[in-house]
């Protein structure tokens, strides 16, 4: 049985490789780009417009708002980092009704390079927004004693974003696998209706741990929680 | 019994006992989690946005235990260190 993409190989000269991961990444990259490409093409703002540009203003609006409930001011900012890494993930389960198609987010070292990005980013914005000192100083927050934890937990928050998305799509593919062997008929269906949910689920999932992530990278880990506005009504 | 056939055995039990055990704590957390947001819910219908968005990120947190532990087991049956070991041994004698 085959634990990840990573041991479907495509081409092989010598040490070079081109395993199912590399190639589905890259597949679903040149989607993601493509696409977004054509559909911005000719942009309206005049009343009538495709359906395409409707598709992609919902998305792009929805992403907004999601950031911007978490607390981050300018969402414009953060939306080309975010939201690329909802719709990779987002896209990488969804193409799982294709047949032949393994989610490249079943490898660890997808998601690890994923969880990485996220580890660079969360100290770049927060350098940004409250400069070298100001974020180095939220490590030693309330006291000084907390440095080391701080530090770990930086670091375990990056495994668990990991290992918890490869996980998730790991055990998708897996059950299915499984299933198969067992009741080959109707019951693969439904666990891949139920993997699909899961697979958005987590791709919501990542995308607003790294905002949460950042969130409390550029607010000061001092700050007061935000003002929840929608409770009042 | 040899060395192959007892780490044979303590992988397949310990496999089953790792799945078995670590779910049983974030299955009752998550009972918990959802138990308490839908009352949260009920008590107040307005913030259902908010309530939902921690839900899911609380349930993600709790999960990622149970998950853990699928992984774990997953690489105790399938690639297994100590097992390639005494296979390579035995292929090498």
């Amino acid at each position: 049985m085959r634990l990840s993409p990573d041991e479907m190989i495509f081409w092989q000269y010598g040490f070079l490789k081109l395993n199912g991961t590399i190639v589905f990444t890259w597949g679903l990259m040149f989607v993601l780009a493509a696409g977004s490409k054509l559909i911005t093409r000719n942009l309206s703002t005049e009343l009538k417009r495709s359906r395409w540009q409707n598709l992609l203003e919902i998305v792009v609006t929805g992403i907004e708002k999601q950031i911007e409930d978490v607390g981050l001011r300018h969402p414009k900012k953060y939306i080309g980092f975010l939201g690329t890494l909802f719709l990779f993930v987002a896209l990488a389960s969804l193409c799982t009704i294709i047949p032949g198609y393994e989610p490249p987010t079943g490898s660890l070292s997808t998601t690890a390079a994923l969880a990485l990005c996220v580890l660079v980013a969360v100290p770049f914005f927060g350098i940004e927004e409250q400069g070298l000192g100001g974020y180095l100083k939220s490590y030693a927050e309330p006291t000084i004693i907390m440095l080391p934890f701080n530090i770990i937990s930086e670091l375990s928050r990056t495994l668990a974003l990991a290992v918890r998305l490869f996980g998730n799509m790991m055990s998708g593919t897996m059950i299915l696998a499984i299933l198969l062997t067992i009741t080959p008929f109707i019951f693969p269906i439904a666990m891949s209706a139920l993997g699909l949910l899961t697979g958005m689920v987590q791709a919501y999932i990542f995308s607003i741990l790294a905002a949460v992530y950042i969130a409390a990278a550029t607010r000061g880990r001092t700050a007061r929680p935000e003002p929840m506005q929608d409770i009042e009504a | 019994m040899d060395n192959m056939t007892l780490i044979a055995i303590a992988s397949i039990v310990t496999a089953g006992l790792t799945i078995a055990l670590g779910s049983i704590g974030p299955a009752l957390g998550e009972g918990r989690a959802v138990a308490t947001a839908l009352s949260s819910l009920a008590q107040q219908p307005d913030a259902a946005t908010t309530i939902t968005r921690t839900l899911f990120v609380g349930l993600a947190m709790i999960e990622s235990i149970a998950i853990y532990c699928f992984v774990v087991s997953m690489i105790i049956v399938f690639a297994n260190p100590f097992w390639n070991h005494v296979i390579a041994q035995t292929a090498g004698k």
